[in-house]
């Protein structure tokens, strides 16, 4: 392998550098450099973002248990100190921007730090056999990027937005004019910072997992032999290095468009909304996909680990993840099917689209195949993958109704494209994140979690998440336009059950808490490999806990 | 509780009596897309049962195969587990049958499309339909053209327009000024938005288009039954986009022309017109 010996050597730097004392407290966690330490920020970055998110997403649920405005007038008079009708001013545009944040917030400051910042940090290096990361100090960059990025996302829900209101309430995608002459105030300067650093952050990591995955694998260890979570996060470094820089160009003129007077998006002097929209879309697109390859690679683990069995069709998965990458960089506009494009153009997108059933079919039945002859042990981590590919498969078909243009023409913009999306990404990416918390938190802390606390946050989360989505497809069909805060009284019964069900799943992520503190007091020795022989990838051939500097002694692959 | 049961069996009687001029709003605990009123929902309406005969034999085959490996292959009935990791013919099985499949959604799917945005050469009338915030205009092209804004029904307006029946005006759906259209005539519709994107959407027609500053998007209809149809704004455009609906009344052709005639100078006394019109030909109608 091209690069070994310079490899070889650097890890041996490390071990000379560090091997013989321990950091103190702030030099270990403020000034990281070590992968697993800097992994475990992450994580704990991602909890803690996830319960804002969340936090937000149940109080649009109150909002929206009933008919009227009920929560938010009074959010508005709390935390604004508005009164009478311009707390119900306010309100509304409060609910607006709960919708922004919670999308913004959940992918930029949830899903991608746990799955690339904390999972694929923690385990890239050890599962292709590294001492760390190739920029162990670009690491710590990355992350001290990303909460200073977090924190100007929340002072904007604070800052000026619109007249009379605070706050950016233009939804994740911000489309102009509303996010530039419809919301005057510095509240969209600061999301659009906070993305610009937050990419920053993201980009550098993509570069370090590139570089670390090209050149640090383990000797023996080909590209058509690494694991396909190292396969999974590779592809979606390169996703991320592609499609950032265009999101960062589209924000800077958008930025630009407000305070600097050029007119890339205004037509009043001959700029175009819509080209914002391809923009974003270009990166948008590809952006999803970032967010569930990661957990294709970890589940395609635990289904291998507790069936047994190695991987039904390796070489099929890791080129179908490949396929669904490139394929997804040339299907955005089929988020834009309403926006007046020509019908030679949706037919295009409307095919290209359907093309990913293809690929992603291919991973299902893999997933199933890889499971079918096994000796399957349901172990927690099993149960959420389990759940994952379920879930996973009805958000996929969903999509391949959505993919038609035709049909979308009804459901746009409904409901039904909320249910879409969080059937993939929040039962989906979510449910792969838990997969792999269970999976790898007795490698990660060396304790084993409970295996009944572990279950029962799985069944309450699944009943929970089904119950706020599933009726959601009714409520899209029946025309439920998505990012209202109040509807016509017809909607009532079905919005009653999902906001049920998002207090059911709010509590199922109390118990998930209740899981990690037990574990943690009862400290139960977890062992290297509490999963047996199935689990074959190279962490699990290490200490649990890992050493602070593994592979002194670099593995060979055979 | 007994005064809400006899409420919603009276309201539940109305419905019937009222038939198809109340069916083109949302209904409670509905389940399926709001019935079509125009050819382009019929065929959309068509096609998305046409996609459930794939999709949903699609997810219980995977949750067959889910259950059968839960219950053949699991540690006690199935101890050793096989070694196989490579199977040629069923990688290419599965390969090729999702393709088949999005061939046979594909080719309805192209035709429907060609359906929705191929806007007829002979449209009766062009309607331009404009959103701000927060309300529609609408502005009939033709040698008078006729304009008017269309903002939604505050409940202590409904005297005032006479709309105090709320299953008819729904809260949230009903608005001042409905846009008025003949049946069965071919309606070219011009978007486009003053302040920011707002999306014209009339889920009964199938009809669904952003209004975007600066560009003037164009759709069609062709309404098939009379009522009053409603819609809601469909692209975020700010804190009152949940209260900008867009209504549509469908009715003769003959009621059409009275009514343009008389909005020509005074809007709201062609609207009471109109309703009174339409009211007394349902009667007449539910009378024989």
């Amino acid at each position: 392998m091209a690069g070994h010996s310079a490899h070889d050597s650097h890890a041996h730097d490390a071990h000379d550098d560090h091997a013989h004392h321990t950091p103190g407290f702030f030099t270990r966690w403020f000034l990281s450099t070590n992968h697993k330490d800097i992994g475990t920020l992450y994580l704990i970055f991602a909890i803690f973002a996830g319960v804002i998110g969340g936090l937000l997403s149940v109080l649009m649920r109150m909002e929206l248990q009933e008919p009227g405005i009920q929560i938010f007038n009074g959010l508005a008079q709390m935390v604004y100190g508005m009164q009478g009708d311009a707390a119900i001013d306010g309100g509304k545009q409060m609910y607006n921007v709960f919708t922004t944040a919670h999308a913004l917030i959940m992918i930029f400051f949830m899903v991608m730090p746990a799955l690339i910042g904390g999972f694929a940090n923690w385990m890239i290096p050890i599962m292709i056999g590294a001492p760390d990361m190739a920029f162990p100090r670009m690491n710590n960059i990355s992350f001290w990027l990303i909460v200073p990025a977090f924190l100007l996302l929340v002072l904007s829900m604070f800052a000026q937005g619109p007249a009379g209101g605070y706050g950016v309430g233009g939804g994740w995608t911000m489309y102009p004019p509303l996010s530039t002459a419809g919301t005057p105030g510095p509240a969209v300067d600061l999301a659009i910072l906070a993305l610009h650093v937050a990419g920053a952050s993201s980009i550098l990591g993509a570069i370090n997992f590139i570089t670390t995955i090209m050149n640090m694998r383990a000797p023996g260890m080909t590209l058509h032999k690494m694991p396909l979570f190292a396969w999974s996060v590779l592809i979606t470094a390169f996703l991320l290095l592609l499609s950032l820089p265009v999101l960062a160009g589209g924000i800077t003129m958008l930025l630009t468009d407000r305070n600097f007077g050029t007119s890339f998006f205004a037509p009043e002097n001959g700029g175009d909304p819509i080209l914002f929209q391809h923009l974003f879309w270009f990166f948008g697109h590809p952006e999803v996909y970032i967010l569930i390859l990661p957990g294709f690679g970890i589940v395609s683990h635990i289904i291998s680990t507790f069936s047994r069995k190695p991987v039904f069709g390796y070489l099929g998965m890791a080129y179908a993840m490949v396929a669904i990458g490139a394929v997804g960089f040339i299907v955005w506009a089929h988020h834009m099917y309403t926006v007046g494009l020509s019908l030679n153009t949706q037919r295009y997108f409307l095919f290209a689209t359907m093309v990913i059933a293809v690929p992603t079919g291919v991973k299902i039945f893999s997933w199933i195949a890889t499971m079918w002859g096994g000796s399957i042990s349901f172990r927690t981590p099993m149960i959420w993958a389990i759940g994952f590919i379920f879930l996973f498969t009805v958000g996929g078909v969903t999509g391949v109704q959505l993919a038609n243009a035709g049909l979308d023409r009804a459901v746009h913009d409904t409901y039904y494209v909320v249910a879409h999306f969080h059937y993939v990404l929040s039962l989906g990416a979510v449910f792969a994140i838990f997969a792999a918390w269970y999976y790898w938190f007795p490698k990660m802390t060396g304790y084993m979690y409970s295996e009944f606390l572990g279950n029962l946050h799985f069944f309450i989360m699944f009943v929970g998440v089904n119950m706020v989505f599933f009726p959601q497809h009714f409520l899209g069909l029946a025309g439920m336009p998505r990012r209202y805060i109040d509807y016509p009284d017809a909607f009532a019964g079905w919005n009653f059950v999902s906001s049920v069900g998002s207090y059911i799943s709010a509590f199922g992520v109390v118990v998930f808490f209740a899981c990690v503190i037990e574990a943690f007091m009862k400290k139960r020795v977890a062992g290297d490999n509490p999963w047996g022989e199935g689990a074959d990838t190279l962490e699990w051939q290490l200490s649990s806990p890992p050493p602070t500097h593994q592979w002194e002694q670099l593995p060979r692959i055979k | 509780m007994r005064n809400k049961a006899i409420a919603a069996l009276a309201s539940a009687a109305q419905l019937l009596l009222a038939g198809a001029a109340f069916a083109a709003q949302p209904m409670p605990w509905q389940t399926d897309l709001q019935p079509a009123a125009s050819g382009v929902m019929k065929e959309i309406r068509w096609f998305e049962e046409y996609t459930l005969w794939f999709v949903v034999p699609i997810t219980l085959f995977v949750l067959l195969l889910l259950i059968i490996v839960v219950v053949r292959f699991n540690a006690r009935s199935n101890p050793v587990p096989s070694k196989t990791s490579h199977n040629t013919l069923i990688e290419v099985v599965w390969t090729l049958g999702p393709v088949l499949v999005l061939f046979l959604i594909a080719i309805p799917s192209f035709q429907l499309l060609s359906k929705e945005l191929i806007i007829p050469k002979d449209a009766d009338m062009t309607i331009k339909a404009t959103g701000n915030q927060w309300y529609w205009s609408y502005e009939y092209q033709g040698e008078k053209v006729l304009s008017f804004d269309s903002v939604l029904l505050k409940d202590d307006d409904r005297a005032k327009f006479g709309k105090e029946d709320k299953g008819a005006y729904p809260r949230l759906l009903a608005v001042d000024n409905e846009l008025v259209v003949p049946v069965g005539k071919t309606v070219r519709v011009l978007v486009t938005g003053a302040d920011v994107i707002h999306a014209f959407a009339m889920p009964a027609f199938g009809v669904k288009i952003d209004a975007v500053p600066g560009r003037m998007n164009e759709t069609w209809f062709k309404a098939d039954a009379e009522g009053l149809y409603y819609g809601q704004c469909s692209e975020l455009c700010g804190k009152d986009h949940a209260f900008m609906p867009v209504a549509i009344r469908v009715v003769s052709d003959e009621q059409y022309k009275t009514w343009q005639a008389a909005a020509q100078s005074d809007l709201n006394g062609a609207n009471k017109a109109l309703m009174a019109a339409v009211d007394k030909k349902n009667v007449d109608v539910a009378a024989k």
